[in-house]
């Protein structure tokens, strides 16, 4: 079967690909929406985050005997803690000062944290097994659709859609978004939002190792993993607009979607464009996709 | 960066009006960063007597890519995460017209300018469209993309970068395969730009870029197009990176993926940092900083990446000023 000239079975294999691309940018685009929310930071060491939750759950594999499922559920509370004292040390000093402060300390400690990695674990990556329950794949007719991927697009799906819910429907978020709005305000109502800052950025870590544990099974391991991919999601925060949650999940899965495709009909300008669909968004509506300006 | 970047202690404001030549601050202010100057001069052609003439080219080039940045950070109040692209681009420009055109060194260096200027026109208008973080991230992208458009074209030589670039003969007559003579050459391009970016920050356009950095609405409501200028001061800053990154490549005779990847634009960002952005000579002292740290660890791999983390976290917790910011403090001169 043939779809505008193209295999089916290239077709689906890529769009997977895509989608699978696109979990990990709305995992990663969210994490970094929600810390800039409040904190008003953006967060470079989101891409070293990622990495160090891999690396979290490889290190447990080898070392402890983890298995997949108590990595998934404990590295992201490691890292987020990690996170936590990260705020109270160093970020929390920043905020009365500019912005771009906070992008250049996170930028740092990136580098640190990286370079340490690279020091101890070379550049090459580190195998990390799929589970046993996740081992083989589904044919379902038109291509075969690997287990594990199918698990890590719908766990994506699944916690995307729960963050969202937490934010934009319960009491807790109710006060986050307060919280976004003014600080003080909120504050003068008795709410400890110094601690809901340490804790949302926490959150925000913590997703990023999420996402670095269920990447460790499709990517290998390694210290520069998060490095480049960093940068893409930087770009797709910018074409979706950081206003908005559900903007950030939708345009994630989208533009791995279209990662995808490119790889299918014009695989030279598969890294690029990303950056390209960047550039015209920005032509047309500069405050991104979902976002509102000023 | 309202709080953070030392203000100039110059009264900037009178110096346009006739009156400020009887203004004793101002002529002391002006003669304390001659001094400065002429310090500068004379150590650069003192220097090489005792140290080995590339490593002090290797200096001079970073240091006037980082006076570039520094026009756009320190003056401008906009941070561009993707610098290197400009270096990069002049640097690949420069070469390609050196080695399979065969053109002089300053044609050359002209071109690879007139390459990062094109580059800095179209980004600089994509990026202004945009504030604050989102500038950063937007230029970061974009140099990303620079980044993957040199790995893949075909002129850039890849993974390889060009090689053995002719340093040329200046004006078809001198000799720059002499490290000395290309050490003169280097030099009056790094003092020209130099001055140029002094000149530049001194000037009617440069007080209306530091309006717009303190305050940009009320910029605008005294009726600047603040757009237009932002989109000049990344024009300026892009084409003379660009100058640096032409320079850099006949020095070391080299273009390469390194001078276009995104750790080369946060290289730029950590010298104007630890030499203090926002200062005339603070890029200067901070280029020589870290260029002099990596040659003493380049032994040492990635220590060099967390090294340069640490002076990171330092600089921003502790130490805003940079060196040069503390020492006109402490001067109370505009340095």
């Amino acid at each position: 079967m043939e779809i505008f000239g193209i295999p089916s079975q290239a077709l689906f294999g890529q769009l997977l690909i895509g989608l699978i691309n696109g979990s990990f940018y709305a995992l990663l685009s969210l994490g970094l929406a929600v810390i800039f929310g409040l904190l008003n930071i953006i967060n470079f060491t989101h891409g070293a985050q990622y990495m160090l939750g891999a690396f979290v759950a490889w290190l447990g594999m080898t070392h402890l005997g983890m298995n997949y499922w108590v990595a998934l559920v404990v590295t992201p509370f490691v890292v987020g803690a990690t996170g936590v004292l990260i705020e109270r040390s160093m970020l929390k000093q920043l905020y009365k000062l500019d912005h771009l402060y906070g992008l250049l300390l996170t930028f740092g400690l990136a580098l640190i944290i990286q370079g340490l990695f690279r020091n101890e674990y070379g550049s090459s990556g580190m195998p990390y097994p799929v589970p046993d329950v996740f081992k083989g794949a589904f044919n379902t007719g038109f291509m075969f659709l690997p287990k594990y991927r199918a698990w890590v697009i719908v766990a994506s799906l699944v916690v995307c859609l729960a963050t969202w819910y937490v934010i934009e429907r319960t009491k807790l978020g109710a006060y986050l978004r307060a919280a976004t709005e003014n600080p003080s305000l909120v504050q003068a109502f008795g709410i400890n939002v110094p601690r809901m800052i340490t804790l949302t950025y926490g959150f925000g870590v913590g997703l990023a190792a999420l996402a670095g544990v269920m990447a460790a099974p499709i990517y290998q391991v390694n210290p520069t993993m998060g490095a480049d991919l960093i940068i893409v999601v930087f770009a797709v925060v910018v074409i979706g607009g950081m206003g908005s949650i559900m903007g950030a999940i939708v345009t994630g899965f989208g533009l791995g979607l279209i990662e995808g495709l490119t790889k299918v009909f014009y695989p030279e300008a598969s890294a690029t464009v990303i950056f390209v669909i960047m550039t015209i968004v920005l032509l047309i509506k500069p405050a991104g996709l979902f976002g509102t300006q000023k | 960066m309202a709080n953070s970047v030392p203000k100039p202690i110059t009264s900037s404001s009178k110096l346009a009006s006739p009156a400020s030549q009887d203004d004793p601050l101002a002529s002391s202010s002006e003669k304390s960063l001659w001094l400065a100057f002429a310090l500068m001069v004379a150590f650069f052609a003192i220097a090489p007597i005792w140290v080995y003439p590339v490593f002090l080219m290797k200096v001079m080039c970073f240091a006037l890519f980082a006076c570039a940045f520094n026009l756009l950070l320190g003056f401008g109040g906009l941070l561009s995460f993707g610098h290197a692209m400009f270096l990069g681009i002049a640097g690949y420009g420069a070469a390609h017209s050196a080695k399979v055109w065969g053109w002089n060194p300053e044609i050359a260096i002209l071109f690879g300018t007139l390459c990062a200027t094109v580059l800095s026109i179209i980004v600089g208008s994509l990026a202004i469209r945009r504030q604050g973080i989102y500038f950063a991230m937007i230029t970061l992208a974009l140099a990303q993309m620079i980044f993957f458009f040199c790995l893949q074209a075909p002129f850039t030589g890849g993974e390889d970068g060009i090689q053995a670039v002719p340093r040329g003969q200046l004006f078809g007559i001198i000799d720059l395969g002499d490290n000395h003579r290309m050490y003169m050459f280097v030099l009056a391009i790094f003092l020209a730009g130099f001055l140029f970016i002094w000149r530049v920050v001194h000037s009617p356009f440069g007080q209306i870029l530091k309006a717009i950095r303190e305050h940009q609405d009320r910029a605008t409501s005294l009726g600047y197009d603040t757009d237009r200028f932002k989109l000049l001061a990344f024009v300026i800053s892009g084409a003379l990176a660009g100058t640096a990154g032409a320079m850099k490549s006949l020095v070391f005779q080299l273009a390469s993926l390194t001078d276009v990847h995104w750790s080369m634009s946060g290289e730029v960002v950590l010298m104007t940092l630890v030499g203090g952005m926002g200062t005339l000579f603070g890029p200067v002292v901070g280029a020589a900083v870290i260029v002099t740290m990596q040659n003493y660890l380049a032994q040492l791999g990635a220590w060099v990446t967390v090294v340069q983390g640490v002076i990171f976290v330092v600089c921003v917790l502790a130490f805003r000023r940079g060196i040069i910011g503390e020492l006109a403090n402490a001067l109370k001169k505009p340095l």
